[in-house]
């Protein structure tokens, strides 16, 4: 079996695919991109990345057991919608502190509910990945709009808007978050026991399962992950804006994340979970459109863009298999 | 030899009582519904339930070959989205030029899902997520991100909106000849047993000498051209072509499919019991309006989707129960 945390030891066409990808879009920009080489520019792009990252390193984790979770944009709208609604109710306006922590705690704790349901219809109930997370890709998102009615929802908290604004050293809180992040699932990968079951899990489930691995717990297990990030994802997207529309968070956030984890390196068949090579990809998702955006292309070419990407980077996986 | 046979027989029988379940829920809330609500049997609710429903029922039918195959496909919501503002663009020619028109645009984005699939092998829910992306990019670049008015003076609207002796809308009858057709091909042709035999074992189903490949194109673009049909009848029953239309359709089709008694792994179900299915899930909704109608309960449109997901929650934790038990039977 080979060894997970020595990529860098061959020839690896997907991770280095990405890497030649990220170099000619630099390039690109440098010469194309007017005011491309500034401190705004980075500063906008590592915002917008971070939330990709983080939910593309989650999902890195679910496709490292053979599944994928196409819920996170919807757990994100759920955890959105539920941060203001908590710190703008009477208790939380009684109470700064105590709101204002219940508002990140609480819909991080739904946001984990959440991913204990996938996991268990997933692994419990033996539903195809793809179906099971279906269900709270259109309910979780419905039960956002019920919880809201539909209704923007407006405010004014620095303390709550710090996870999306703040600065850290010169540079946006969330990217720190996401490097922090990045280095903590990298050694749960890496050297934990539940990381090396992980990947056993995705690489021959049968086999992990006859030699007594726990399967159901570390798949339910990456799909909580999976689900957690995506809440705290939603709470930044919310507070960058200062504002919620459940319609709107996290949308076609699952296309996003798994272009990330795939054009990162991850398998789609599993048993492999590059951490470093999803934020490598959400990187690259967030300079494509940039790209496309900066230069007058509209958004919705930016869309066929993408799919293009993911139809491009799971070929060019399939093809190295082989 | 004859173990298998018993083998097969009791297979058929058990795929036998998982559709005898949808008939008998369907005709349960039909009779349930005709004795609560006076207007349920009505010709005004008869025929907008025919006319709202035939877009779900020939998406679903579709989706039924695609997973009885073992795959999916995601993109129909989109492609219904794209093709009914192609039908928009066209419906000044009449819906002899608009209909073809359209189902062939839905056929040529399920040709592309072919394409992905069989020739680049790329895993269903990817290759269909990326084309979902890209219909819907393509519905609101063509469409300008606004909706399209049809021509009110060609005959297209008729399409949609007309009705056969006051009751039967045009759409449930063209869906009606298309339900058959599709049963037959799956029932009585060697392309319905080849899309039958792959979902049962794919590799199995080659070694037999099917033809695999080209009943797996068939599929995809089968469902692309039900996607496109669907979308016609989006803008002629609706009077303009929506690119921003079809958000969860996917999932009301899969839902339809499973209830149908369909396997999600595939290689089992049929097209009738999915036509079930998919009534089924229309007349939960037409309860559940006749119930806010009457004051019982007050949902708001979001609830739509909620109740999308529990619905089709429910059928799947019931198919996993019936399928296991089916599985302990047979072993």
């Amino acid at each position: 079996m080979s060894d997970p945390t020595m990529i860098h030891s061959r020839f690896d066409p997907a991770r280095h695919g990405a890497l030649i990808a990220l170099v000619v879009i630099l390039a690109f920009n440098l010469i194309v991109t007017p005011n491309f080489f500034q401190a705004q520019t980075l500063f906008v792009n590592i915002s917008q990345m971070a939330t990709i990252a983080i939910v593309a390193m989650g999902m890195t984790l679910v496709i490292a057991t053979g599944g994928i979770d196409l819920s996170v944009g919807a757990v994100m709208a759920l955890a959105g919608a539920l941060a203001p609604l908590i710190f703008l109710s009477d208790f939380a306006q009684a109470n700064p502190g105590l709101g204002l922590a219940a508002s990140i705690v609480v819909p991080v704790l739904v946001a984990l509910f959440c991913g204990v349901f996938n996991g268990m219809l997933v692994s419990c109930f033996g539903v195809q990945p793809i179906v099971a997370t279906l269900i709270l890709f259109i309910s979780g998102r419905g039960l956002a709009q019920v919880l809201t009615n539909g209704n923007l929802q407006t405010f004014s908290n620095p303390a709550f808007s710090y996870l999306g604004t703040g600065r850290v050293l010169g540079l946006p809180f969330q990217g720190w978050l996401v490097l922090a992040i990045a280095v903590v699932l990298t050694w749960v990968v890496t050297r934990s026991i539940f990381g090396r079951q992980l990947l056993a899990v995705g690489g021959n489930e049968r086999a992990a399962r006859m030699s007594g691995l726990p399967v159901r717990r570390v798949k339910i297990g990456a799909y909580v992950i999976c689900s957690g990030l995506a809440g705290l994802a939603g709470l930044i997207v919310v507070a960058i804006n200062s504002a919620s529309d459940a319609a709107r968070i996290g949308n076609l956030m699952e296309l996003d994340a798994i272009a990330a984890a795939v054009v990162g390196g991850t398998l789609l068949q599993g048993g492999r979970a590059p951490i470093f090579g999803a934020i490598l990809g959400a990187v690259i998702i967030q300079l494509v459109k940039y790209t496309l955006l900066a230069n007058g292309i509209a958004d919705e070419v930016a869309l066929i863009a993408k799919a293009a990407i993911i139809i491009a980077a799971v070929y060019l996986q399939q093809g190295w298999k082989e | 030899m004859g173990d298998i046979a018993s083998l097969d027989l009791r297979r058929y029988l058990r795929g036998g009582s998982h559709s005898a379940g949808v008939w008998a829920a369907l005709i349960a809330l039909i009779i349930f519904s005709l004795l609560r609500y006076e207007n349920f049997g009505g010709a005004y609710n008869i025929s907008s339930f025919l006319n709202y429903n035939a877009m779900f029922i020939v998406i679903s039918v579709g989706m039924c070959f695609v997973i009885l195959t073992g795959g999916i496909d995601l993109s129909v919501g989109s492609v219904a989205a794209f093709t009914s503002v192609v039908a928009a663009y066209l419906s000044p020619y009449g819906m002899q030029v608009a209909l073809p028109g359209a189902v062939l645009s839905g056929l040529a984005i399920g040709a592309l899902n072919a394409f992905f699939v069989v020739a680049m092998r790329i895993p269903p829910f990817i290759a269909t997520l990326a084309t979902m992306l890209g219909a819907k990019g393509g519905a609101l670049v063509i469409s300008g991100a606004q909706t399209i008015s049809v021509d009110w003076g060609s005959n297209f609207t008729r399409l949609g909106m007309g009705k056969v002796w006051d009751i039967f809308p045009w759409t449930a009858i063209i869906t009606a000849v298309v339900v058959v057709a599709l049963w037959i091909v799956l029932e009585r042709t060697s392309l319905g047993r080849t899309t039958l035999a792959i979902g049962g074992g794919e590799d199995a189903a080659t070694m037999m000498g099917l033809n695999v490949r080209r009943a797996k194109c068939f599929v995809y673009m089968l469902s692309g051209a039900c996607a496109g049909l669907a979308g016609v009848f989006l803008a002629s029953g609706f009077g303009a072509g929506q690119p921003l239309e079809g958000i969860g359709w996917e999932l009301s089709a899969i839902a339809s499919v499973v209830v149908g008694g369909t396997l999600l792994t595939g290689g089992m179900g049929s097209v009738l019991a999915t036509v079930a299915g998919a009534l089924l899930l229309g007349l939960v909704f037409n309860i559940l309006n006749f119930e806010n109608g009457r004051g019982v309960i007050s949902l708001s449109a979001y609830w739509q989707m909620v109740i999308r997901g529990a619905f089709l929650l429910a059928v799947i934790l019931l198919q996993s129960r019936l399928s296991r038990t089916t599985q302990k039977e047979l072993s």
